[in-house]
């Protein structure tokens, strides 16, 4: 048997209207203690006003040794991105 | 007369929290995981925050040279008047979770009553703790089931902490002279009337938690009015100590 609790992944919400960022890892049993745990370890400087927690092995993670074929082909395709259009001046926040 | 009698009852209130707070305080960087260290001296912190209020208040009444730091500080054994239960060493993780548990519901019951203290300063501190004992009750519930009904070696430590610990819970609810005059002058509540609720509160976790209350119990009493165990001098040396060391010292 493995005496080792699961790792689970941290998500908070640092104000209501943002977004759950990941901010970090932690070990629990189950999800009850991962929220209590992530409640006294992420939050106890008021850093957020809702946790997730999703236990680490439920994530899919792209693999490392396959960052080339992955990513590396975007690198010299600039044209994704959408910076060659002429605004026009009444435009302010693009 | 009137000051002295609050003066002791804030003493009543604030010892039980501050040599809890200091026994968890001991297990800072000695938690059985990171996270359980962390929630358990947080806890802690709590305590203390709540400790400072009543102290504060009791420092004003005292008056001379008296501070919060005096009046935590600077007593003798048998003028502090927590309860046995507050002072039972962290034996093991369950003592630590069940002697948390018998307190909490406690704690979590004072409170919601004196939210309705005729004492404003008592309301105030009341309404500003209430939040953290809830999460206190919570965390500390949550910890008896997961042991109890856990594997067979926690539910097995789980249920020998219960019965060693069940002995001190009565006190909690034995009313002493001071706490009496609190109850007439509805400053703080009838600790009679809490303990059906209370009884209610515990069984139903512990039943959760397949728990068992000892069937005889020689109830232990007499740590309130300052008869206490052979646990509260080697308590008091540590919490004492830099006071005494260095006297009106400051951090």
């Amino acid at each position: 048997m493995n005496k080792e609790w699961p790792i689970w992944e941290i998500f908070i919400r640092s104000k209501n209207g943002l977004e759950h960022r990941h901010c970090g890892s932690l070990h629990a049993a189950d999800e009850d203690m991962a929220i209590q745990n992530a409640r006294d370890v992420y939050t106890r400087r008021q850093e957020g006003v809702s946790i997730w927690v999703v236990e680490s092995k439920h994530i899919t993670a792209s693999n490392p040794e396959k960052n080339g074929e992955m990513f590396e082909p975007a690198a010299d395709k600039v044209y994704r991105h959408p910076t060659f259009y002429e605004l026009p001046d009444e435009i302010k926040h693009m | 007369m009137l000051h002295e009698k609050l003066y002791d009852y804030l003493l009543h209130l604030g010892d039980n929290s501050m040599i809890l707070g200091q026994r968890l305080g001991e297990l800072c960087g000695h938690g059985p995981e990171l996270e359980t260290d962390i929630a358990l001296t947080n806890i802690s912190l709590d305590l203390f925050g709540q400790v400072r209020n009543y102290f504060q208040a009791a420092a004003q009444i005292k008056g001379g040279d008296a501070t919060e730091d005096s009046v935590a500080m600077l007593r003798y054994e048998h003028e502090y008047k927590n309860t046995y239960l507050v002072e039972q060493p962290n034996e093991d993780f369950a003592h630590v979770i069940v002697r948390q548990f018998f307190f909490d519901v406690y704690h979590q019951l004072i409170l919601n009553e004196l939210m309705n203290s005729k004492n404003e300063t008592l309301v105030a501190i009341a309404k500003k703790s209430i939040k953290e004992v809830d999460y206190h009750v919570d965390f500390s519930s949550t910890w008896v089931k997961r042991l109890g009904d856990g594997t067979e070696e926690s539910h097995e430590k789980a249920q020998t902490a219960v019965s060693t610990l069940w002995r001190y819970s009565m006190e909690l609810f034995k009313a002493t002279e001071t706490e009496s005059w609190a109850a007439e002058s509805r400053v703080g509540p009838d600790l009679d009337q809490l303990k059906s609720v209370y009884l209610e509160r515990v069984s139903s976790i512990l039943k959760e938690a397949t728990l068992s209350l000892p069937e005889e119990t020689v109830f232990q009493y007499g740590a309130k009015t300052g008869r206490h165990s052979e646990n509260m001098g080697y308590i008091l040396a540590e919490f004492q100590y830099m006071q005494r060391a260095y006297p009106n010292m400051k951090w």
